[in-house]
């Protein structure tokens, strides 16, 4: 019970309190934040960039795996293990497939999306310039206690999977409740949008057909007459 | 965990449970029901349940917050979910007799209906962006299903995808502003943003996350500049489909918008009322100019419907009580107006051809089918807003509440541009009562004719009834403040 009002005293932390301090990354953790973060990025650029979408799909296994690594790098081992069951290990394989077994011509997509492409970039120049301008200037200012990381649950006294555990099913009950009922609704979406009522002309498996089928019903003994055929 | 918190919680939000549990009972329902009468039981099913919502909700239910201040039913949230649930159950009763002449007859639709209805009334009780975003996906993606259901017809198709795409892009423009805000406030609860942004100054980050949640929110209310996909789904999408858009998810954006600006950000009000005064500006002049060459009436309803939210948000652009007394009425004034517009579309059939859609086919109604012409001609002349008509009573509460707040230019041009979008409205009148005739419709089936008939009246006795309306929607608008 200590555990957990320990916990319902880091729900109600706000900034201002001394119990924020900022994390500063140095040494080795840095060097590996760098890396995982530098091959996240450069992957995911080349999601977009890649001609044959099997890479594609691939590179975006690569950056699935270089955020779980950042993940792991923050003690959030519970998310970086989920990230990789369910996005690369469901996800991403179903991407694979899709791309795999529905012929779609990426090439001429690509071409008309390079149409845009001057335009698009324009925009995102431009966006990306004022988000560095008003960020570069907020974000990185240590005094502001709101800028400052919330503190992690300490890994010796509580894991983190559990405490994750222990919110999700109290705390966040109603949100865990909708999200339940939002994979509901994308359940039935895609039954409707996809499943047929039967039509006629289409040949189906019959197990049963197949299962009392016997020599005798299969195979028919036919005598004949050399140079007529049947 | 006490019990208290789940007691509590589950109390307040005994309306959504009955919607959530009761849309799983349904599905089930509809497998077990003969396939040729499965829609028509699980629609009826449906509207029971909706019902069963609404009067929980007004009779019974408490007030108050609860799972930690995550959900809230005050006055206000009452007041847009019973427009929601109205909304909803409408639709919904409208859409049995188009079901069984155009072989629409999937019960999943009024299933998912009940669904995108409780996503509604989450955002409408939302009092942390968390919840505003759970019960706008929920909602979203139980549209973008709807939208798409008539998968043989390449525009429902359409429809549906474009959509999907867009409500996806929007989606994330939300989130992306969410982030912002949760990283510079620390906090995702209403009332503990605004307390982070009353006090110390405010930071240049959390007004760009508001920005790019008034993008979002923009796009659910198809406000320009995010309007461009209302058109196309409302032309592509089967007819009840989209006279439950036009009805329902309306009135639980605009009422998620009204307590996130009014609510979280009371204290920057500056700030956002210059957003939302363009976004107002914009949605009117466009949805009064650009409806003049429609030909399709649905087409053209969604135009209505873009200079309408442009309307409705000249009062929210207040800032005020009479301002968010004013959106209140404005929304369900529109309700009712555009259930009743939308009751007429869905009539308009012809024996050899099906549903007609195009304003053309209006022509000489007046010499046919008098009556609906005469419940047009009332719905036409309140959506331009003449008087006595409710529809023009809901352009004078939210002119008056943006005169009131010294917002003059607005409130001229808003003027100015009702005055233009009356051309549209009047040349359908035209059209049916100088024109020559080009053939009668079909009977009317007597849902829609019950429709038409209590919303023709209500806009035409308004008036009369006004009084009291507008006395509920103060009270229940005061609980904002």
């Amino acid at each position: 019970m200590a555990v957990r009002l320990r916990h319902r005293a880091l729900a109600r932390w706000r900034p201002g309190r001394e119990i924020g301090e900022a994390i500063m990354i140095s040494g080795l953790g840095a060097a590996f934040f760098y890396l995982f973060a530098f091959v996240a990025v450069g992957s995911a650029f080349m999601v977009i960039a890649a001609r044959n979408p099997v890479h594609s799909v691939l590179y975006l296994i690569l950056t699935f795996f270089n955020a779980a690594a950042l993940f792991l790098l923050t003690g959030a081992e519970f998310l970086a293990m989920i990230l990789l069951v369910v996005y690369v290990g469901a996800v991403a394989v179903l991407f694979l497939f899709v791309v795999m077994m529905l012929d779609v011509d990426f090439a001429s997509m690509k071409r008309g999306a390079l149409e845009y492409a001057p335009i698009g970039a324009v925009v995102g120049i431009i966006l990306a310039a004022e988000l560095l301008i008003v960020l570069a200037g907020a974000a990185f200012d240590v005094e502001k206690p709101a800028q400052t990381a919330l503190p992690a649950p300490n890994p010796v006294v509580r894991h983190n999977t559990a405490a994750l555990g222990d919110i999700l099913y109290t705390d966040y009950i109603f949100f865990f409740q909708i999200a339940g009922i939002v994979l509901l609704v994308a359940m039935i979406g895609a039954i409707v949008l996809t499943l047929r009522p039967q039509r006629a002309g289409v040949k189906r498996q019959n197990m049963s057909q197949q299962v009392a089928r016997t020599p005798e019903t299969a195979i028919d003994v036919v005598d004949v007459e050399t140079g007529k055929g049947i | 965990m006490s019990a208290d918190f789940l007691s509590q919680g589950l109390a307040l939000s005994i309306p959504e449970l009955i919607l959530a549990a009761g849309a799983m009972v349904l599905l089930m329902v509809g497998v077990f029901v003969p396939a040729d009468r499965a829609n028509a039981t699980v629609t009826g099913l449906a509207v029971a349940l909706l019902i069963a919502a609404l009067g929980w909700m007004l009779f019974i239910g408490g007030r108050g917050e609860a799972f930690a201040g995550a959900f809230v039913q005050d006055g206000f949230a009452v007041f847009m979910k019973a427009l929601t649930l109205i909304g909803s159950v409408v639709a919904l009763a409208m859409s049995v007799g188009f079901a069984r002449a155009e072989k629409f007859d999937r019960f999943e639709f009024p299933v998912l209906i009940v669904l995108a209805t409780l996503g509604m009334l989450l955002m409408v009780s939302a009092n942390s962006l968390l919840t505003l975003y759970m019960g706008l996906e929920l909602q979203s993606l139980a549209l973008y299903v709807v939208a798409a259901i008539n998968r043989d017809s390449v525009r429902s198709t359409e429809a549906g995808l474009k959509y999907f795409v867009l409500g996806a892009l929007s989606s994330g423009m939300m989130l992306y502003g969410i982030s912002l805000i949760y990283g510079f406030t620390g906090h995702v609860g209403f009332a503990e943003i605004a307390a982070a942004l009353t006090g110390g100054e405010r930071s240049i980050g959390v007004l760009f996350g508001l920005v790019f949640l008034i993008a979002g929110l923009a796009f659910k209310i198809s406000a320009v500049p995010f309007h461009m996909w209302t058109p196309d789904v409302y032309e592509g999408a089967p007819t009840p489909v989209t006279a439950f858009f036009a009805a329902a998810p309306k009135m639980a954006a605009m009422a998620m918008f009204v307590r996130v600006v009014m609510d979280a950000f009371a204290p920057v009000t500056a700030d956002w009322r210059q957003i939302v005064v363009f976004i107002a500006i914009a949605s009117m002049l466009l949805g009064a100019f650009a409806a003049i060459g429609q030909r399709n009436i649905k087409r053209l309803m969604a135009y209505s419907s873009i200079g309408h939210m442009g309307y409705a948000l000249v009062g929210l652009a207040a800032g005020t009580l009479v301002g968010v007394k004013g959106v209140m009425l404005y929304m369900a004034i529109y309700l009712v107006m555009t259930l009743g517009t939308f009751a007429f579309i869905l009539a308009m059939r012809r024996k050899d051809e099906g549903n007609v859609e195009n304003i053309d086919d209006l022509a000489g109604l007046s010499a046919t089918n008098p009556v609906m012409a005469t419940v047009l001609t009332i719905m036409m002349f309140s959506l331009a807003g003449i008087p006595p008509l409710a529809g023009f009573w809901a352009k004078w509460y939210v002119f008056l509440a943006a005169i009131e707040a010294g917002l003059y230019p607005l409130a001229i041009i808003g003027v100015l541009a009702s005055v233009v979008g009356a051309y549209y409205y009047l040349r359908i009148i035209k059209l049916m009562w100088f024109d020559e005739s080009v053939g009668g419709f079909l009977p009317v089936a007597a849902e829609l004719r019950l429709v038409m008939g209590v919303s023709g009246l209500f806009v035409l006795g308004y008036v009369l009834i006004g009084g009291p309306i507008a006395a509920t929607a103060e009270a229940a608008a005061r609980t904002l403040f």
